[in-house]
C-alpha cells in the first residue's frame, strides 16, 4: 500500500493526543538527528498504568502520524506492557510497508515512549538499536 | 559550443540503463563515466600489485599509474610540484589529517579557527574535536540573507592574531554560494593566519588554481568529481608539508625504524601510511581526465543554466522558498528550498518513487540550517549530464506531492 495512505496523512493533518499536559509523571524528548523530527512524550501514569497521553512534535508525516496513532493505542495499557512493545506495534497501526530509509522515522514515538519509561524507572536511555532490535 | 548532453550520457553506464533515474544529487555523489570503471577493472584484472614495493615488473606498472594519478591531480589544480599532492580517503579524512597534524602541533590553548557558517561538518568537527582537546577558539563568519559572507566578520576573527587558520568553503554544498576565496586568502595572509579550502563541492563546478589562490591547503573528495570512493586529496603548499608531523603510523611513511624510532619518509609518502587506494587513484586519474575533455566555460555555461531553469521553475510552486540568492548568477552546483507543510523527507520520499533523485535533510550543514532557522531541506544539483527535461519532470513532480501532502 502507499506510503503516503489517506489514513497517514490524516493523522499527520489532524493529529490525536497532541498538546500540553499540566503535571506529567514524565515527559522525554527524542530527536531524529539525521532528518531533524523531534517527539516530546508527556505520560500520566496512575496506578501503573498510562492513564494519559499528550505529545508536542515536528517533523514528517510519518513520525507524526506514527506517534498520532500510537498515542491512541498506549492509553490505557500498563507501563510493564508499555515497556515490552515491539516495533511491529508501530508497523501494524501504520497498516503500510515501512523500508529501511523511513524505520527511524517510523520508531521515533516507540524509541520515545521506551525511554521515558527508562527515566520514570529511572534507569539510562536505550540505544535506537536497542529500540529497532527489539 | 553547448554541451551535447545526449553523447555525455552515453559514456555513463546508469544513464544507457532502460528507466534511468532523474538523477538531481551530484553534490553528494557524481556518477561514473565508462572509462573510470574501465581504468579500476583493467588494474584488479591485469596490473595488481602493490606500489613502490616489488622489485617485479607488475609491481612497477601499479607505482607507475599510481603516481601518474598524483601528477595528472597536480596538474588539474595547478600546484607546483606533485609531493604537494597526498592522497587520502577522501575531503573529510583531508581535513582531518590537517587538524590532527598540523593543528596539534601548532595550535594552543586561546589560538583561533575561523570557520564560515556555510560549512559541511567535516570542517566543522575536526576543529571542535581540537576545542576540546587543546582548547582552541572557533570563530564564525556570518553570512547575509542572500548567502554571502559577511567580510567584516573575517576581519573581526582575525584582528587580535591570535587566529592561526582560516578554513572555509569554495561552494557551499546548501546554497551553492561561492565564497570570494582570493579575498578571504589575502586577507588571512595579512593577519598571518594560514589557509585551508574545503573544495568538496567546488571541485566539479569551477577551475581550481591553488597557486593562484595562493591557499595553503585544500582538500576534495573523488567522488564528487566523477570518480571512485575511497579516494580523495590534500593540497597543501610546500614546503608545509616537510614541517608537519607524519600523521598514521605505519609501512610506506618511513625511511627507517629502529626499535627506538623512526625516521618519517619525505612528504607525500610520509601522510599515506599502509597500502594506498590504488585502484581508486587510478579511477581518479580516468575521472579527471573525462572531465578535463570538456572546456570550463562550456560546463558553467551548461551548469548556469540547468540551475536558472531550476530556480524559474521552482519560483512557480506556490509555498515554496528557495535558500540563499535564487539567483544562478550568485551560485553553482545546487539549489535548495523548502516548503511550507511538506517536510523534505516526505517530498524527497514520494520523488524517490518516481525515480527522480533529491536529497533532503541537513546536508551536513546543521549550523547553517540553525542559522536559516529550519530543521531541513531539499537540494536538487546538477552535473554536466542533467538536462532541462529532467528539471521539468521534477518541478511537476514536485507539484504533485505537495498535492498529495498537503490535501
Amino acid at each position: 500500500m502507499d506510503l503516503y495512505a489517506e489514513s497517514i496523512l490524516d493523522h499527520a493533518h489532524h493529529p490525536l493526543c497532541k498538546g500540553p499536559m499540566k503535571h506529567p509523571t514524565v515527559s522525554h524528548e527524542e530527536t531524529n538527528a539525521s532528518c531533524g523530527d523531534s517527539l516530546e512524550l508527556r505520560l500520566l501514569i496512575k496506578g501503573k498504568r498510562i492513564n494519559d497521553i499528550r505529545w508536542e512534535g515536528e517533523g514528517c508525516a510519518i513520525s507524526q502520524a506514527a506517534m498520532s496513532m500510537f498515542a491512541g493505542h498506549l492509553k490505557g495499557m500498563t507501563t510493564e506492557e508499555a515497556a515490552h512493545l515491539p516495533p511491529r506495534s508501530v508497523f501494524d497501526l501504520l497498516k503500510v510497508s515501512i523500508g529501511p530509509r523511513r524505520t527511524k522515522c517510523a520508531l521515533l514515538c516507540l524509541h520515545a515512549l521506551k525511554n521515558a519509561l527508562r527515566k520514570l524507572n529511572g534507569e539510562p536511555a536505550q540505544s535506537w538499536t536497542e529500540t529497532i532490535g527489539n | 559550443m553547448p554541451l551535447d548532453t545526449a553523447a555525455i550520457r552515453r559514456q555513463f553506464p546508469i544513464f544507457r540503463e532502460e528507466h534511468p533515474p532523474i538523477y538531481l544529487d551530484s553534490a553528494a555523489m557524481g556518477q561514473k563515466p565508462a572509462n573510470v570503471i574501465d581504468a579500476m577493472d583493467t588494474y584488479y584484472r591485469l596490473a595488481a600489485s602493490n606500489v613502490h614495493r616489488g622489485m617485479y615488473a607488475l609491481a612497477d606498472e601499479a607505482t607507475n599509474r599510481y603516481e601518474a594519478s598524483r601528477e595528472t591531480v597536480r596538474a588539474f589544480i595547478a600546484a607546483k610540484h606533485r609531493d604537494e599532492i597526498v592522497f587520502t580517503k577522501g575531503a573529510t579524512e583531508s581535513i582531518n589529517l590537517v587538524a590532527k597534524t598540523w593543528g596539534k602541533a601548532n595550535l594552543k590553548k586561546g589560538d583561533g579557527v575561523v570557520l564560515s557558517i556555510l560549512e559541511h561538518h567535516s570542517n566543522i568537527v575536526p576543529w571542535l574535536q581540537l576545542k576540546e582537546e587543546i582548547g582552541i577558539s572557533l570563530r564564525w563568519i556570518d553570512m547575509e540573507e542572500d548567502g554571502s559572507l559577511r567580510m567584516a566578520d573575517i576581519d573581526a576573527a582575525l584582528k587580535d592574531g591570535k587566529a592561526k587558520l582560516v578554513s572555509v568553503t569554495g561552494l557551499s554544498n546548501v546554497l551553492g554560494t561561492l565564497p570570494p576565496l582570493s579575498d578571504i586568502i589575502e586577507r588571512a595572509h595579512r593577519a598571518h593566519a594560514l589557509t585551508l579550502i574545503d573544495a568538496s563541492q567546488l571541485i566539479a563546478h569551477r577551475p581550481i588554481d591553488v597557486t593562484e589562490l595562493n591557499c595553503d591547503f585544500l582538500a576534495f573528495s573523488g567522488h564528487k568529481l566523477f570518480g571512485p570512493t575511497g579516494i580523495g586529496v590534500l593540497y597543501a603548499r610546500s614546503p608545509l608539508l616537510s614541517k608537519i608531523p607524519p600523521f598514521l603510523g605505519g609501512g610506506g611513511m618511513v625511511q627507517r625504524v629502529t626499535r627506538e624510532e623512526f625516521l618519517p619518509a619525505d612528504p607525500p609518502a610520509k601522510f599515506e601510511a599502509g597500502t594506498p587506494p590504488i585502484a581508486e587513484a587510478i579511477g581518479l586519474k580516468a575521472a579527471i581526465e573525462w572531465f578535463t575533455q570538456y572546456p570550463w566555460k562550456d560546463i558553467e555555461a551548461h551548469e548556469h543554466a540547468l540551475l536558472a531553469h531550476a530556480i524559474e521553475k521552482l519560483k512557480a510552486i506556490p509555498s515554496l522558498r528557495i535558500l540563499g540568492p535564487a539567483s544562478a548568477d550568485e551560485v553553482a552546483g545546487c539549489v535548495s528550498f523548502t516548503i511550507e507543510g511538506v517536510h523534505p523527507h516526505d517530498l524527497t520520499d514520494i520523488l524517490g518513487r518516481q525515480g527522480i533523485c533529491l536529497r533532503a535533510g541537513h546536508h551536513c550543514a546543521q549550523p547553517l540550517h540553525e542559522r536559516l532557522d529550519i530543521g531541513a531541506s531539499t537540494r536538487l544539483s546538477v552535473s554536466l549530464y542533467n538536462t532541462p527535461e529532467e528539471i521539468d519532470r521534477c518541478a511537476e513532480e514536485i507539484r504533485r506531492a505537495i498535492a498529495k501532502l498537503k490535501k
